[in-house]
């Protein structure tokens, strides 16, 4: 499977990095160079260096040829542009994105876009966990 | 008629009389409080400091009540998700956006924004225009291109200066429109004079275009 990560953070990094060590296709995009020190030693994929959001730096890293599109930079905004360049106008077929603000999730309303919120699943796994505790 | 301006930087505050004048209903969202405060002293209007592209900030300016949003900060992710935020959540039907990238206009449409104001090519084709040549402007060409409008802004250099019309030596197939001069417009007649600084509007077959120009301007 050909993977595209959009932006290289923790969470960046992490997936790419692990899903290149099970052997899949991975392209990073950054814009910063330095971010690319937290792949793992293992890291065989590519790095692309430059801002999503425009156009040349996604045909640089072959959006037209991606199975799955990871979009996790720290800007909802650029985020919900990437994920809809990527669903929207080059059809990817699996796109997946990580919104840091739960409120801006509507945008994606009526979109064919997998959507994650590490605050709505901290909240919900420990509301789960408050629920089990007082049912003890 | 209800607008909502997000952004914009000293812009916003022309648009904003401009518009209030006209007494639509001006909101202006903005990320600089100090700048908010200037706004909120010299405008009549909702000034919110806020970010735009926030659910909780346009609901504080009841973009629900309103006609037109205008994006127009300098990031372009921003100005996207604010028009598709506008669209989506609270229907306004009315989106405006500017684009920086003007690589994005394209992508901006695609996405849903009604109209794009891409500054960058504006500029550029302004400047192309006028660069190419100077006091000839094409503006207007009727019928795929058969018949065309232009406008030759008479320099002190031309040989027409002075002469009246009907000594012109103009090929066929040239019609004068009128003559423009300073704020008054001359519907021309075989004796008006044509002096420097006039703006002659002429309509011509495109093949005779570069004929007439030569014997207006006195450039080839």
């Amino acid at each position: 499977m050909y993977v595209l990560v959009i932006g290289c953070g923790r969470t960046g990094s992490s997936i790419a990095s692990l899903l290149s060590k099970q052997g899949e296709d991975v392209v990073v995009v950054d814009r910063n160079k330095s971010s690319f020190r937290k792949l793992s030693a293992k890291f065989t994929g590519f790095t692309v260096l430059g801002d999503a959001t425009e156009i040349e730096v996604l045909e640089e890293s072959k959006l037209d040829k991606t199975d799955l599109v990871v979009v996790t930079t720290d800007d909802d905004n650029v985020n919900a542009m990437v994920a809809q360049i990527a669903s929207e106008i080059y059809e990817v077929e699996k796109v997946v994105v990580r919104i840091i603000d739960p409120e801006k999730k509507v945008i994606y309303k009526d979109l064919d876009v997998m959507t994650m919120s590490p605050t709505s699943l901290l909240v919900d796994n420990l509301i789960g966990q408050i629920g089990n505790w007082s049912k003890e | 008629m209800r607008i909502i301006i997000v952004g914009g930087g000293k812009v916003v505050y022309h648009l904003a009389k401009n518009f209030t004048a006209k007494g639509y209903q001006v909101v202006i969202i903005n990320k600089d409080k100090e700048y908010c405060d200037i706004l909120a002293r010299d405008l009549k209007g909702v000034i919110i400091h806020g970010d735009g592209s926030q659910p909780a900030t346009l609901r504080e300016a009841e973009a629900n009540k309103s006609d037109i949003i205008l994006a127009l900060t300098s990031n372009d992710p921003d100005n996207l998700f604010i028009c598709q935020l506008a669209q989506k959540e609270f229907g306004i039907p009315k989106t405006f956006s500017i684009v920086n990238n003007p690589d994005n206009e394209e992508i901006f449409k695609n996405l849903g924004v009604e109209t794009i104001f891409n500054t960058t090519k504006l500029i550029s084709l302004l400047i192309e225009q006028r660069v190419e040549v100077a006091d000839v402007n094409n503006l207007l060409s009727i019928e795929e291109g058969k018949v065309s409008i232009s406008q030759i802004h008479l320099q002190e250099t031309s040989p027409v200066l002075g002469k009246t019309v009907r000594e012109l030596d103009l090929p066929h197939d040239i019609v004068f429109g009128c003559v423009i001069r300073g704020d008054d417009v001359l519907i021309p007649k075989g004796d008006t004079k044509l002096l420097e600084d006039d703006k002659v509007l002429i309509i011509t077959l495109p093949e005779k275009q570069a004929e007439a120009f030569e014997v207006l301007s006195g450039e080839e």
